[in-house]
């Protein structure tokens, strides 16, 4: 396989994961480390690299259409990057530490646990609630359009939801993925801000929290502009693709289609690991 | 929400960085993919090594040996270049948010921002400050 060959693979595979990922919900960056490491033979330090690249550009490319709905809490997100970006700092620096075999098996696992999340139910709406003091000096709590007009909604549990936050920033610092999962958990499920807020805010955070370990791994030779050219394309056409036809296509099936996938590879790659041969 | 001005609204500040994400990824891409074509014409019949980790030469390791290397029209520099501007997009968002929260006078954030801004700036630039 020489270079047009192999680079024109990356690059379907990549659209096909952003595409799937867009319209799943589920992101198409947790499919990049074991699509490049598995079917590419692509050393796991050199898909992480590509991988992260990938999320930078969905997050800011997917960023200036959720704005426009008016969904997503600015000053949410900043608060919670401080987290993040800390934890993505402490995961670079430990994925320097960690044999590459036991990141394809923590990958795995994490990927298993991504899947589990993104199928519980969704919770609906805030309830009501009484504001959070500390959420409330930090001016946390904003409102989102509906039908009826914007509604209001508090936010609760701050510190639970930024302990989480920094296992997701180290998350994505360690494996190049957004995390989008545990970021939409802590803020879904512990802050009870409501699911479309969290989702959009999330999209946001996703990007901020890429920038601040990609820099490491740049400095360190992981990023490899012949691999990431074709993944970040790819990515980013797909889903933006994605997100087009999103309104028109069904999505269950294809959620369910795509998560026996992700067990697959998560599968996959806690056994290369367990094995050595990633 | 202050309404001391109201050019510097929340709802404002967003759509402006919004459209300042995406025209960020627009210039990055066009980048990358220029950078992609040359360096396909260039070396689409080499061999693609990425089985074994040797790492990336020093000259794509750093921002200064990215800028030389693109501005010399080497094929992979003009990739990273498009790369490095897509990692410093989140960055220039960040320090706009942090000028938008200033001029709203909000304490509590231009904090929180700075600290964010940071971390940020540390990872991508620190190793010019610690060596």
């Amino acid at each position: 396989m020489n270079v047009i060959e192999f680079t024109s693979l990356v690059w379907l595979g990549s659209y096909l994961a952003g595409l799937v990922g867009a319209l799943t919900g589920l992101g198409g960056g947790v499919v990049i480390v074991p699509l490049l490491t598995l079917a590419f033979g692509v050393d796991i330090r050199y898909a992480i690299g590509a991988s992260l690249v990938s999320v930078i550009a969905t997050s800011a490319g997917a960023a200036s259409a959720y704005v426009k709905e008016g969904y997503t809490n600015i000053r949410i997100g900043m608060f919670l990057e401080i987290a993040t970006t800390i934890g993505a700092l402490c995961g670079a620096f430990l994925a320097s530490q960690i044999h590459t075999s036991w990141l394809a098996v923590i990958f795995g696992v994490v990927l298993i646990h991504s899947a589990y999340l993104s199928s519980k139910p969704r919770r609906d709406g805030p309830g009501a609630d009484r504001p959070d003091p500390l959420a409330a000096r930090l001016r946390l709590d904003g409102s989102f359009p509906t039908a009826k007009g914007r509604q209001a909604y508090h936010v609760h549990a701050v510190p639970a939801g930024f302990g989480l936050m920094f296992s997701a920033g180290t998350l994505s610092g360690l494996l190049g993925i957004g995390s989008g999962a545990v970021k939409v958990l802590a803020m879904d499920h512990f802050m009870r801000i409501p699911f479309k807020v969290s989702t959009t805010t999330s999209n946001f955070m996703i990007g901020v929290t890429a920038a601040a370990s990609v820099g490491i791994y740049l400095n360190r030779g992981y990023i490899d502009p012949g691999l990431s050219m074709p993944v970040m394309l790819g990515v980013l056409m797909g889903s933006m693709s994605g997100a087009r036809i999103l309104v028109k296509t069904r999505t269950r099936l294809l959620r369910l289609i795509f998560s026996a996938v992700i067990l697959v590879l998560a599968v996959e790659m806690i056994y290369n690991g367990l094995t050595g041969r990633v | 929400m202050p309404k001391s001005d109201n050019s510097w609204s929340d709802e404002r500040v967003e759509l402006i960085v919004g459209l300042f994400l995406r025209i960020g990824v627009i210039v990055a891409s066009f980048f990358v993919f220029a950078g992609g074509i040359y360096y396909l014409t260039r070396y689409g019949s080499a061999f693609p090594e990425y089985k074994i980790f040797s790492g990336e030469p020093a000259d794509l390791k750093s921002v200064h040996g990215i800028v030389a290397d693109a501005f010399s029209l080497r094929s992979r520099g003009i990739i990273q270049f498009g790369l490095l501007l897509l990692m410093f997009t989140p960055v220039a968002w960040v320090a706009f948010l942090l000028l938008a929260f200033a001029k709203q006078k909000d304490l509590t954030y231009v904090l929180v921002t700075t600290v964010v801004l940071a971390v940020l700036l540390f990872s991508l630039v620190g190793k010019y400050l610690y060596g």
